[in-house]
């Protein structure tokens, strides 16, 4: 599979706690790759610079062959690289369909299908459908349509996370990056939670990297994992060989052995 | 498809004005041209409402609007309403889309006082101009329209119609920017600014855009109060002024273009009627109304509209 995404010795400090020190990896296309490590590990900065929230102190980071270690998050993100938040960033005086919508509308402005001179607007590109019924469709897809006019600040913590990861999809991304996407849901829910975001992203196409504690979530639906210590890549491998590294068990999961 | 009601809706106001005005008496076309002036600003800080910016500082644009009107008269000899009203709108544009760029970085309270800092400026550079008056500011030429100068009991009438005619022209088009996706980004930036970003569109230049727009509005207003009262001067743009018109837009509440007129209008009434019943304490009973509105209706006059609608 071809590389979509290339990171090439990303540093970044914090004062005196490094946050990456030479971290190197390379994602192929339509891969779904899990990152582990404890909390400060590094996961989290790693998805920040993509996504060009936090840009490194050296090193470059190449989609499709182009160099986007300089560009703002918005330009990234109409790159085709979407993210979702440990913490779900929604808009919660609106509804849950609303929510969409504002989504929605955003990418049809980007691509130059509505605005004030548009009689009608267009369909959105990627789903060739009008905006609304895109909108049903995401939220059918995620389990959500029950939900469709309730207020985003008064939904269950699953479904935030759900629609927080739903409002991602909008743009049709090219590389999804879901930040502990199942955390603060139970442990019986974060498999069939998980099942349904991955169905519902690789019916769309993406590459899909997650940031993920529980391993057995991890050994379940990554191909591939990254091991993030101390600002590291101290593993990178399937994900039975990656949890069984010794440096794994020590650093990351915990001597279980 | 459906026919939009407000569009309906302004058709109608338009159509009443426009057949009623020669039968109303001429304070009556004085208040309602004002309210027109009034809505124009009040409409624009709903835009930024929205967005979750209060503005302290609208009558820095009203002003600007007032006074580039007035300069068409005084230094070119130009008194055509509606090319006031449009030197207005350019000279409050130009401003806002300069100040903009400072502005559209701020939110919340660094927003509103950073606004009302730069509307005291105006007010401060004004109160110094001899040129432009100083503190007693300068007479307006008598308002003609297309180079016709109205007989006397007819301009108010002919300042009323071009009022109204661009007002709700100008509702209308932000009527329709609501529903374009920049428009309705306004409650997305207000909630979280961070998922605006993330999904690719730009805050600062959703809510540049919105400044501007609000500008012209208030800028148009400036000018149509300047030419029906017939005078300016720097109290345009001082801070009890924009106080005026956060209170209209409170009033009128955040829910459709109509509601800043209707705001200003009803406002202009309780204002008229409190200063007729009682000189001394009017101001007493305008908070009194205000405190009553926000007590029980959060959401603002429109809100007892919209609750009928559902209803019926």
């Amino acid at each position: 599979m071809p590389v979509i995404l290339d990171a090439r010795g990303l540093c970044k400090n914090f004062g005196a706690v490094t946050a990456a020190a030479e971290v190197n990896a390379a994602i192929e296309k339509d891969s779904v790759v899990g990152l582990i490590g404890t909390n400060g590990a590094g996961k989290t900065t790693f998805i920040n610079m993509i996504t060009g929230y936090i840009k490194p102190d050296q090193g470059t980071i190449e989609y499709e062959g182009r160099d986007i270690t300089p560009l703002p998050p918005r330009d990234i993100t109409r790159l085709g690289i979407c993210r979702s938040f440990q913490i779900p960033q929604l808009y919660p005086s609106l509804t849950v369909y609303e929510n969409m919508l504002v989504g929605l509308g955003i990418v049809l402005r980007n691509a130059r299908l509505a605005g004030f001179f548009h009689r009608r607007e267009g369909d959105v590109p990627g789903y060739g459908k009008p905006a609304h019924e895109v909108a049903e469709h995401l939220l059918e897809r995620f389990g959500l349509a029950d939900y469709r006019d309730r207020n985003a600040q008064v939904l269950p913590g699953g479904a935030r996370k759900l629609l927080d990861i739903a409002l991602t999809m909008v743009a049709k991304p090219r590389i999804l990056l879901l930040d502990e996407p199942t955390s603060g849901v139970s442990a019986q829910e974060k498999f069939g939670m998980m099942q349904m975001v991955l169905d519902a992203v690789r019916a769309e196409g993406a590459t899909v990297l997650f940031v993920e504690h529980d391993m057995e979530v991890v050994s379940r639906f990554a191909q591939r994992v990254l091991a993030f210590y101390d600002g590291r890549i101290i593993a990178d491998a399937p994900p039975q060989a990656a949890l069984a590294d010794e440096n794994v068990r020590r650093y990351v999961s915990g001597n279980r052995a | 498809m459906r026919r939009d009601r407000t569009v309906v809706l302004v058709g109608v106001i338009l159509a009443a004005l426009l057949a009623g005005g020669p039968f109303l008496p001429q304070w009556a076309m004085f208040i309602v041209t004002i309210a027109f002036a009034q809505g124009l600003v009040a409409l624009g800080l709903m835009l930024l409402l929205r967005a979750g910016l209060i503005s302290f500082g609208q009558a820095l644009y009203y002003c600007l609007g007032a006074y580039a009107a007035g300069a068409l008269g005084r230094f070119v000899g130009i008194g055509d309403i509606l090319v006031q009203m449009l030197a207005g709108a350019l000279a409050a544009g130009t401003a806002a889309f300069i100040l903009g760029f400072l502005l559209a970085k701020y939110r919340g309270i660094f927003f509103g006082l950073l606004s009302l800092a730069l509307s005291m400026i105006l007010y401060g550079l004004l109160v110094k101009n001899e040129a432009l008056g100083s503190t007693d500011g300068f007479n307006i030429l008598p308002s003609t329209l297309f180079g016709i100068r109205p007989g006397p009991d007819w301009v108010r009438y002919t300042v009323m119609a071009s009022a109204a005619v661009v007002s709700l022209a100008l509702a209308l088009i932000v009527h329709r920017y609501l529903r374009t996706p920049l428009g309705r980004l306004a409650p997305a930036i207000k909630d979280n600014e961070i998922r605006v970003e993330y999904m690719g569109a730009s805050a600062r230049y959703a809510v540049h855009v919105k400044y501007v727009i609000a500008a012209v509005l208030a800028g148009v207003g400036g000018a149509l109060a300047a030419t029906t009262v017939g005078h300016i001067d720097p109290d345009m743009a001082f801070w009890t002024t924009s106080g005026e018109f956060i209170f209209v837009t409170i009033l009128a509440g955040t829910g459709n273009v109509i509601a800043p007129f209707a705001g200003a209008f009803i406002y202009g009434a309780i204002r008229t009627t409190a200063y007729d019943l009682s000189p001394n304490t009017w101001q007493l009973s305008l908070g009194t109304a205000l405190l009553l509105i926000i007590v029980f209706l959060p959401e603002g006059l429109w809100s007892l509209f919209k609750r009928h609608a559902r209803h019926s």
